[in-house]
């Protein structure tokens, strides 16, 4: 048994994992309509490959990627597409984004896949290939493309894969049900993942929070066979212990260097889900088009961890667990350390929804407001990045980005945490997710005002150069114009072509031979 | 020894004489040896000007008015740089900052020039008056505007004969929201009077 790693800083909220009951999995069925948004990932667009009107069948392609930073979408079951348009998507602007409505016709008929069985021969750039194809995109919350992910930055060699099952944080449950319901398969995909990248060695983090999983995936690990040193490790409950940086260091003991790539220390962690949707994706050849949900809080009378079909709308989930809205102000996308309130149900469920919270008020009050900040320096004790809250929050206030970056405001995993422990209840994330936002503004305005400076001065360059040529040759025209006047008719025309025209005849009459020549 | 002994103050003045003249040759040299080309200060404001080229300080472009800046002017001329780049000039000129002058115009959202093209009559007199060549087209065939390189700067508009050129937003849509810095503290006193 490996011994594991202390963290600096962290909290120790209350769980309330039990409320959604983990390790059973209910149905969400199909509702009428689906709505898919295309963009559910970090990265480009896909490009929609259906138009309204047309019949679809599950598992069919309806938006192909673009790119490598992109990841394709497919229909989660049968139906017509009725329309391609902006509407409301989980984000927190609340804002709209490009989606496809499928109206479903309750055949759910699919289409046949096959899948590669023998991946153990397969070539690696094929699988990753049918990762691609598959449409997975990182199911731990941040949605990053599996496929590049997996692809990793060039001339890293990987030798360590992590299945992060820690899901540190309060309320979410659907990972541990994962791993009680499907550790094989979790244990197969990341088998399949660890062949991919070329890792020897395969760690399973749960926290000691969740015995069942523990127990199933020590029992999946022991019943199969792998080519890779295998080891299910446990430690204490904290958070957030689930965060990739924070994961590695509790595991392996080394800390992935600022504004570094775990890959930077061979390491590439996925979350238990991503395995999953691996798995299907090579031996079934079946695209991502469900996930679980856990639909929790007080406010809903059958909370649990729902298998839920991608684009299903939230308030079909909350009609089916018996939402009750009376002491009910917000709805949360997430979790509620890191999760954001959405402005209304008729958002759906995308690829990156690991759970929807909505709690009573008595249960999670509306946060008061913020006070005067008093230093008392409690946020530094709780900040698992080792930073200064405190500063980065006056700083944050000042806009003073120089400063910001100085203490590290890009090493800031936005947990929570901070936040969490503050007396003054400040909203310290959100001052760091603005600042963050505003810097890389700047940068971006930066490279695009010093793209302006070298073309304005190349254009005045040109002009200039212009000006200058007209302006010599307007001079060369005075000083010849001047020159006609002053030698007067020597200059003529005529007389030099009368005066050219004797010389040739003079010169043709002196050397025939050589002038026959040259008519020739 | 004997000029120190018998005349100390010729000795004093000439040892004084020798520092002054051997430290002032060097001081030539290095002034000439290590001249900086160029204003270092103007090419320092031009930095942090926004490059539009708009014009709006009355100045035909940034580098013209950050040089002006340099030479003295006031630094609230600038309407695309806005109360930011107000901020930065005072903190690299270390004077006291000040709004922005309403007289050369107010700050507004980033835009871009759109040309309906459909209207375009094919004149040149936009391309010629685009300060940063962002605009592609010839003489009698269809323009249109590179719009990554567009600063934004209105002054293709009034050259056109048909006006056939917008101003858009150019930062709309999911991708470019940001998160607002939260309000500024209140108390709870203060939320249930407003």
């Amino acid at each position: 048994m490996r011994s594991t790693y202390a963290i600096h800083g962290g909290i120790h909220p209350n769980e309330a994992k039990a409320l959604a009951t983990p390790g059973k999995v209910l149905d969400a069925g199909i509702p009428d309509k689906l709505v898919l948004p295309l963009s559910q990932h970090i990265g480009r667009q896909p490009e929609v490959v259906v138009s309204v009107g047309e019949s679809v069948k599950g598992g069919q392609v309806l938006a192909l990627a673009e790119g490598p930073m992109s990841v394709s979408l497919h229909a989660p079951t049968s139906g017509v597409i009725t329309a391609i348009e902006d509407r409301s998507v989980p984000h927190p602007s609340g804002m709209t984004n490009r989606c496809i409505e499928l109206q479903c016709d309750g055949e759910d008929d699919w289409l046949a896949f096959t899948g590669i069985t023998d991946w153990r021969a397969a070539d690696r750039t094929e699988l990753i290939e049918a990762i691609s194809n598959a449409g997975i995109a990182g199911m731990g919350g941040a949605g990053f493309p599996t496929a590049v992910k997996l692809n990793g930055p060039p001339g890293q060699s990987i030798d360590t894969l992590i299945i992060n099952g820690t899901e540190c944080e309060p309320y979410i449950s659907s990972d541990d049900t994962l791993m009680q319901v499907d550790a094989p398969a979790i244990v197969e995909g990341a088998d399949i993942l660890a062949h991919i990248i070329g890792a020897r060695e395969i760690l399973f983090a749960v926290e000691d929070n969740k015995p069942a999983a523990l127990t199933a995936m020590r029992d999946a690990v022991a019943g199969s066979e792998s080519g890779c040193q295998r080891d299910v490790m446990t430690f204490p409950t904290k958070y957030p212990s689930g965060g990739e940086k924070q994961l590695i260091e509790i595991l392996t003991g080394k800390q992935v260097p600022s504004g570094g790539l775990p890959a930077h220390l061979g390491i590439v962690c996925q979350n238990p889900g991503t395995a999953v949707a691996v798995r299907a994706a090579i031996l079934e050849g079946k695209p991502l088009t469900e996930r679980i949900v856990t639909l929790t809080g007080e406010a809903l009378g059958r909370p649990g961890n729902y298998r839920v079909r991608l684009g299903t709308p939230i308030h079909h989930l909350l009609a089916m667990t018996e939402f009750d809205p009376s002491d009910n102000r917000r709805l949360i996308h997430g979790g509620p350390m890191m999760g954001f309130a959405l402005e209304n149900s008729d958002v759906p469920v995308i690829k990156t929804t690991n759970c929807i919270l909505v709690p009573t008020e008595q249960e999670l009050p509306t946060p008061p407001p913020a006070q005067a900040c008093i230093r008392c320096g409690l946020c530094a004790e709780a900040c698992p990045a080792s930073l200064l809250p405190q500063q980065l929050y006056w700083y944050a206030r000042a806009k003073d980005q120089e400063q910001l970056e100085k203490h590290h405001l890009f090493d800031c995993i936005e947990c929570g945490a901070c936040s969490w422990v503050c007396p003054s209840h400040i909203p310290l994330v959100q001052y760091y997710r603005s600042a963050k936002g505003s810097i890389i503004d700047a940068r971006a305005e930066k490279v695009r005002s010093d793209r302006s400076r070298d073309r304005f001065e190349a254009r005045q360059e040109r002009v200039e150069r212009e000006l200058a040529a007209r302006e010599a040759q307007r001079a060369a025209r005075r000083a010849a114009a001047q020159k006609k006047a002053d030698t007067g008719a020597e200059d003529d025309p005529i007389a030099a072509a009368i005066a050219r025209a004797k010389a040739k005849k003079q010169a043709a009459e002196e050397t025939p031979s050589a002038a026959s020549d040259g008519d020739s | 020894m004997s000029l120190v002994d018998t005349q100390p103050v010729l000795a004093a003045l000439m040892a004084l004489l020798g520092l002054g003249i051997t430290f002032g040759a060097i001081l030539g040299f290095a002034s000439i040896r290590f001249r900086t080309e160029g204003n270092p200060l103007a090419d320092q404001i031009n930095q942090i000007l926004p490059q539009t080229q708009c014009g709006q300080c009355g100045y035909p472009g940034c580098k013209p008015y950050a040089a002006a800046i340099a030479e003295g002017d006031v630094i609230n001329k600038c309407p695309p740089g806005g109360q930011e780049t107000i901020d930065a000039l005072a903190d690299l000129l270390d004077v006291e900052s000040m709004t922005l002058d309403a007289e050369h115009g107010e700050e507004k959202a980033p835009k871009v020039a759109f040309i309906r093209e459909a209207e375009c009559i094919g004149c040149t007199k936009c391309i010629q008056a685009c300060p940063v060549d962002a605009i592609l087209g010839a003489a009698k065939v269809m323009h249109t505007v590179i719009a990554d390189e567009c600063t934004g700067c209105d002054l293709c508009l009034d050259p056109c004969p048909v006006d056939c050129i917008d101003m858009v937003e150019r930062k709309t849509g999911i991708q470019h929201w940001r998160w607002d810095l939260p309000s500024d503290n209140i108390i709870a006193s203060d939320r249930a009077a407003a």
